[in-house]
């Protein structure tokens, strides 16, 4: 059994307000100590998904199917069980840190207040956070607690924010677009960070992310999300080395690339569905070089080829480019 | 690539625009605020419809550099000149400044910001007709119909509000609405930074047809290495104000030789990536700045 599981999960705003359900039928799962990605573009529905598995869910929104950590059923807990969840087993890491940590506080304050909530000696948990901000390489960590958020620049304040995630000890680490906010030298030290302490303590992560280079820089396995659903999920060097869905195609054909020999970004015609349109058939059909008359029927569901998981009609023809 | 460009509704201020008169040179260009100096002696020409990169992350002075040659910030010191006209004085008189604005355009990052949501998108385009250009009323119609056409909109967006259209879309709005100036130089300060990769890609297609067709010069001004190394010709790698390394952009890629640009473009996420040494590299590359934290 996976440390996480989301199974089926279908998430429908109130009538009026969209077209289609946010997410359609999402199944996903992170095993303990992995590292797994969940890439689309805006409105795909990986942030929603994402934070589901805190029982964060849109306001009035009709849900079905089940999200699980350590076997037992998040959208089914009471306020108190939800409270010990988010402070000791599963914590967030959000793509703005200034937006997550309160500027009218101490550090200090921010990284101790989870665990003195739980339960720890003040004493103790400032022993504790002191050590967090020097593992995420806070120079001064004392002096460091005494200090204000505006004191910090992006990528510092990121560094304490992944350190307060860490502070309970989390089995498991969301990351929303952890680094979408940073410069990309300090994007890379902060992933540095990230997945040396998470492969340090065994803890597993969901990195959500539109960068499909740095979720196969990052994860071992990779979900691939369009217009609410998953479209494809495979090991992330199997889905650079043999896409499945001509959405991730499209996608890694839509990259500009650094290599001297790679040719101009091809984009993709058309535009993402949006909450106010519903397709009956495969949502990205609209977008495909390769549709066929059944793409506009029904959706195709999610099978396998080989090692792969791709909701195409066609996957057994491989992607035409 | 050359400037041949074809004007088809030109009339006012445009003394026969050759190739020679809309090179864009900047010398020297420096700015400070408060005790900090953001631009510090940076210098580059920017030949006639060619298309130079600015690169660099938060803080090296890009934006500000941008902003300068547009007139929204003054510099301190330094010039700026396009086809030999000096503009890095203040304006005297609204002439000048018409005369300014149609040189140079700029397109901003957030299209969410850039535009006003009271005002639908024919009429956003149209103002640039009304302020630069002497046409009748038919005349601009029939202009805002070609601009928005150019960037692939139609009779449905020319009728909307900003709020009704796409990120994708409203970045189109504001490139026609730079074009509709007729500029020698178009500024994008991360003009795609904001976009979904897959619409990334289509406004790239639009730009690279536009420099072809329209014979722009391009000022492309970006953090994102991958998309400079398709969009420019040349490109200058800016850090704390300064140039560090300046050159085609295909060599300064493929051989960078200075090491804030190898780590620049080692800390490009891809397969086999490996950030603690990056991360490794460059502190040791701030240790040698002489500890010029940044974070």
């Amino acid at each position: 059994m996976a440390f996480l599981e989301i199974d089926e999960l279908t998430v429908r705003l109130p009538q009026g307000r969209a077209a289609r359900p946010i997410l359609d039928g999402v199944s996903l799962r992170v095993g303990e100590g992995e590292s797994v990605g969940l890439v689309g573009e805006s409105g795909s529905g990986k942030s929603v998904a994402c934070r589901s598995v805190l029982g964060l869910l849109p306001e009035g929104a009709a849900v079905s199917g089940a999200v699980r950590v350590g076997g037992r059923d998040v959208l089914g807990m009471r306020r108190a069980e939800l409270r010990s969840l988010r402070a000791r087993e599963v914590a967030m890491v959000f793509q703005d840190p200034r937006a997550s940590v309160n500027p009218m506080r101490r550090v200090g304050d921010f990284l101790t207040e989870g665990l003195r909530a739980a339960g720890t000696a003040p004493a103790v948990a400032a022993r504790r956070a002191v050590e967090l901000l020097e593992a995420v390489g806070i120079r001064d960590p004392e002096g460091a607690m005494r200090r204000y958020p505006h004191h910090f620049s992006g990528g510092m304040l990121q560094r304490v924010v992944i350190a307060a995630a860490l502070a309970g000890e989390p089995s498991l680490l969301l990351a929303d677009e952890p680094t979408t906010a940073l410069d990309v030298t300090t994007q890379a030290e902060v992933i540095a960070i990230l997945t040396r302490l998470q492969a340090e303590r065994g803890t597993g992560m969901l990195f959500v992310t539109h960068d499909l280079e740095l979720a196969a820089a990052v994860c071992d396995r990779v979900y691939v999300m369009y217009a609410g659903r998953i479209v494809e999920t495979q090991t992330a060097a199997g889905l650079f080395a043999r896409p499945r869905h001509p959405y991730t195609a499209g996608l890694l054909a839509s990259t500009p690339r650094l290599d001297p020999d790679a040719g101009p970004p091809k984009p993709i015609p058309g535009r993402p569905v949006s909450l106010a349109e519903a397709p009956t058939g495969c949502a990205f059909a609209a977008r495909c070089a390769q549709v066929r008359p059944e793409c506009l029927v029904e959706p195709p569901a999610l099978v396998r080829a080989d090692d792969a998981y791709a909701a195409c009609f066609r996957v057994d023809e491989g992607i035409v480019t | 690539m050359t400037g041949s460009v074809t004007r088809t509704s030109g009339t006012t201020g445009d003394k026969g625009a050759d190739a020679v008169d809309a090179t864009l040179e900047v010398v020297d260009l420096c700015k400070a605020f408060g005790g900090h100096r953001a631009v510090d002696g940076v210098s580059f020409t920017l030949a006639p419809g060619g298309s130079l990169g600015i690169v660099g992350e938060s803080g090296c002075g890009k934006t500000t550099t941008a902003r300068m040659l547009v007139g929204l910030v003054s510099p301190d010191s330094g010039s700026i000149r396009v086809g030999g006209r000096e503009r890095s004085a203040p304006t005297r008189n609204r002439a000048e400044r018409l005369a300014r604005a149609r040189e140079m355009q700029m397109v901003f990052q957030d299209p969410y910001l850039s535009l006003d949501p009271r005002v639908v998108v024919r009429e956003c385009v149209e103002e640039v007709l009304r302020l630069h250009f002497d046409l009748t009323r038919e005349q601009r119609t029939a202009r805002v119909v070609e601009l928005l056409d150019q960037v692939g909109l139609g009779e449905r967006e020319a009728s909307a509000l900003p709020k009704a259209l796409s990120g994708g879309q409203r970045q189109r709005v504001a490139i026609a609405r730079a074009l509709a100036a007729e500029p020698k130089v178009l500024i994008l300060d991360e003009a795609v930074a904001a976009l979904d990769v897959s619409i990334q890609a289509q406004i790239l297609d639009l730009l690279a047809g536009i420099r072809r067709d329209a014979g722009v010069g391009f000022l492309f001004v970006s953090h994102d290495l991958a998309v400079v190394r398709h969009i420019t010709e040349d490109v200058v790698v800016l850090r704390g104000g300064r140039v560090v390394e300046a050159g085609p952009t295909v060599d300064v890629l493929t051989e960078p030789r200075h090491t804030y640009t190898r780590l620049l473009l080692d800390s490009v996420p891809r397969v086999g990536w490996d950030p603690a040494r990056i991360a490794a590299d460059r502190r040791a590359l701030e240790r040698e700045a002489g500890g010029s934290s940044g974070d």
